[in-house]
């Protein structure tokens, strides 16, 4: 049976297409795709991500315990955040996830709703010798996200707290819209924007006040579709599609939030450490679309006869106008402009590796 | 419940076609096969060419999902709804008008009158 958000009666008050993901029953979308995916390019959009985990860590080696469990450092100051990865010992990845610190023994962990199990475990499995507490907060947070060139302008006329001093990824502990709240500059589209992590009986209100707010900045409702185009068209990858346990952030891209250049120890270290070194056999690459149409998850990719790789995500990019994917290549295959063919139903559609990100011109601080 | 105009001839493969006369046809996705499909993001058209009966003469584009649509009969394409490559929603919003997909003619009208009317796709969606 499918968990609903806080927020299920606003979504299908509004006329949401409601589907299950990740075991909940999530908007997919309000109107159109499109407009969502647009409204929030050029001026404004909400979305309801409560279905994404908390799991908060408090305790005087949180720091460490961190430093251990996930590939990122988690020596930042208090008030900012970071993006890791969370692997296991052999540089599969387990989960990526955001991290905000609190305070300097205390920090939110973020995952994705597909994982919060599996992650919870994993997390538990690994205190052992270590002074922290942890909590699973899942349940009992929701989180609305406001995004856009036009949120901080929206999210400002709801808080006292002085949105322009909290930079990307920073955030603070204040009141929004009458309520406790985790106000963050981060987000998920390449656009600028909040997220706001709130009570779960709050998420009402908030989702009102919001919608409120926005109004006079024509503010759209957005669903999971559209944050699903957005973050492709920004080449952020989804767990599940572009990187599993089958994947190491090194070839997924994403050494730079692995901690190699420090000499803290942490899960899967040794494996990143040589991958890195040897180079891996494959890399997560950018495609555009030469032809019309798109591939989508699943396709294959031909240089030639020769199979070198697959589609890990596909769709139309709508502030593009054509067809962007993420793939995995071989090594060889994953340099600036090669152009490949991808197999779409029995017809060949070429594509060409481009530098990431596919869509530049976001409002992102 | 569907939309299935009567008057209009359908495939099984959820097109819908109206005779404009003079041997003229315009074709379109049926209201049924566009909610099944969800938001489409990009028509891909035929080139004006000569086709058989079910060849692909195109591809519709969803968020989720691809489908070919093909030709009923015989038929050459004439024109294609250029409206559609700036507004491919324009299928679900108007399946019926704004939303066509291609004019094509033929010179045999009993491909037409084979298909199925409003009735038997009604059957055949099971509605």
């Amino acid at each position: 049976m499918d968990k609903k958000t806080a927020l299920h009666d606003k979504h299908v008050n509004l006329g949401a297409r409601m589907e299950s993901f990740a075991g909940y029953i999530m908007p997919i979308k309000y109107t159109s795709v499109k407009e969502e995916h647009n409204a929030v390019r050029s001026g404004v959009g909400v979305f309801d991500l409560s279905h994404m985990g908390e799991f908060r860590v408090i305790g005087k080696d949180a720091s460490k315990f961190l430093d251990y469990l996930l590939t990122n450092d988690s020596e930042v100051e208090p008030g900012k955040a970071y993006y890791s990865t969370m692997c296991y010992p052999d540089g599969g990845i387990v989960d990526d996830l955001i991290v905000y610190r609190l305070r300097s023994d205390e920090y939110l962990i973020i995952v994705n709703a597909s994982n919060i199990e599996k992650d919870w475990a994993w997390v538990n499995n690994h205190t052992a010798g270590y002074s922290i507490d942890l909590t699973n907060e899942s349940d009992e947070t929701a989180l609305v996200a406001i995004q856009g060139p036009d949120a901080e302008k929206v999210a400002q006329k709801l808080t006292d707290e002085k949105l322009q001093e909290i930079g990307y990824y920073s955030h603070t502990s204040g009141v929004f819209a009458g309520k406790n709240a985790l106000i963050a500059r981060t987000g998920y589209t390449g656009e600028d924007g909040f997220e706001i992590y709130i009570q779960y009986e709050d998420a009402e209100a908030i989702w009102d006040a919001v919608m409120k707010a926005g109004e006079e900045f024509g503010i759209k409702p957005v669903g999971l579709g559209a944050r699903d185009t957005l973050r492709l068209e920004v080449g952020y990858l989804l767990y599940g599609n572009d990187m599993d346990h089958t994947t190491t952030p090194i070839e997924a891209k994403l050494g730079w939030v692995v901690k190699l250049k420090t000499d803290k120890e942490f899960i899967g270290r040794e494996v990143m450490a040589r991958q890195k070194k040897e180079k891996p056999a494959r890399y997560i690459v950018g495609l555009e679309v030469l032809g019309k149409g798109f591939p989508r998850q699943g396709a294959e990719l031909f240089e030639g006869n020769r199979k070198v790789g697959v589609v890990t995500s596909g769709s139309l990019a709508p502030a593009l106008g054509h067809g962007v994917c993420l793939a995995f290549v071989e090594k060889g295959f994953h340099k600036k402009g090669t152009e490949l063919e991808a197999e779409v139903r029995g017809k060949r559609i070429p594509v060409k590796t481009v530098k990431l990100p596919f869509y530049k011109d976001g409002s992102r601080k | 419940m569907s939309n299935i105009p009567e008057g209009l001839r359908y495939t099984e493969t959820h097109e819908w076609i109206k005779d404009l006369g003079n041997g003229e046809y315009m074709m379109g996705l049926t209201f049924y096969a566009q909610e099944q499909m969800g938001e489409i993001v990009m028509v891909e058209f035929p080139g004006m060419l000569d086709f058989n009966a079910g060849d692909i003469l195109g591809t519709l584009e969803a968020v989720k999902t691809a489908e070919d649509f093909y030709a009923p009969f015989e038929c050459k394409v004439v024109r294609v709804n250029e409206g559609l490559e700036d507004e491919p929603a324009l299928i679900n919003e108007s399946s019926y008008e704004k939303g066509w997909l291609v004019v094509v003619k033929t010179a045999d009208p009993s491909g037409f009158a084979g298909l199925k009317s409003a009735e038997e796709y009604s059957e055949f969606i099971g509605e």
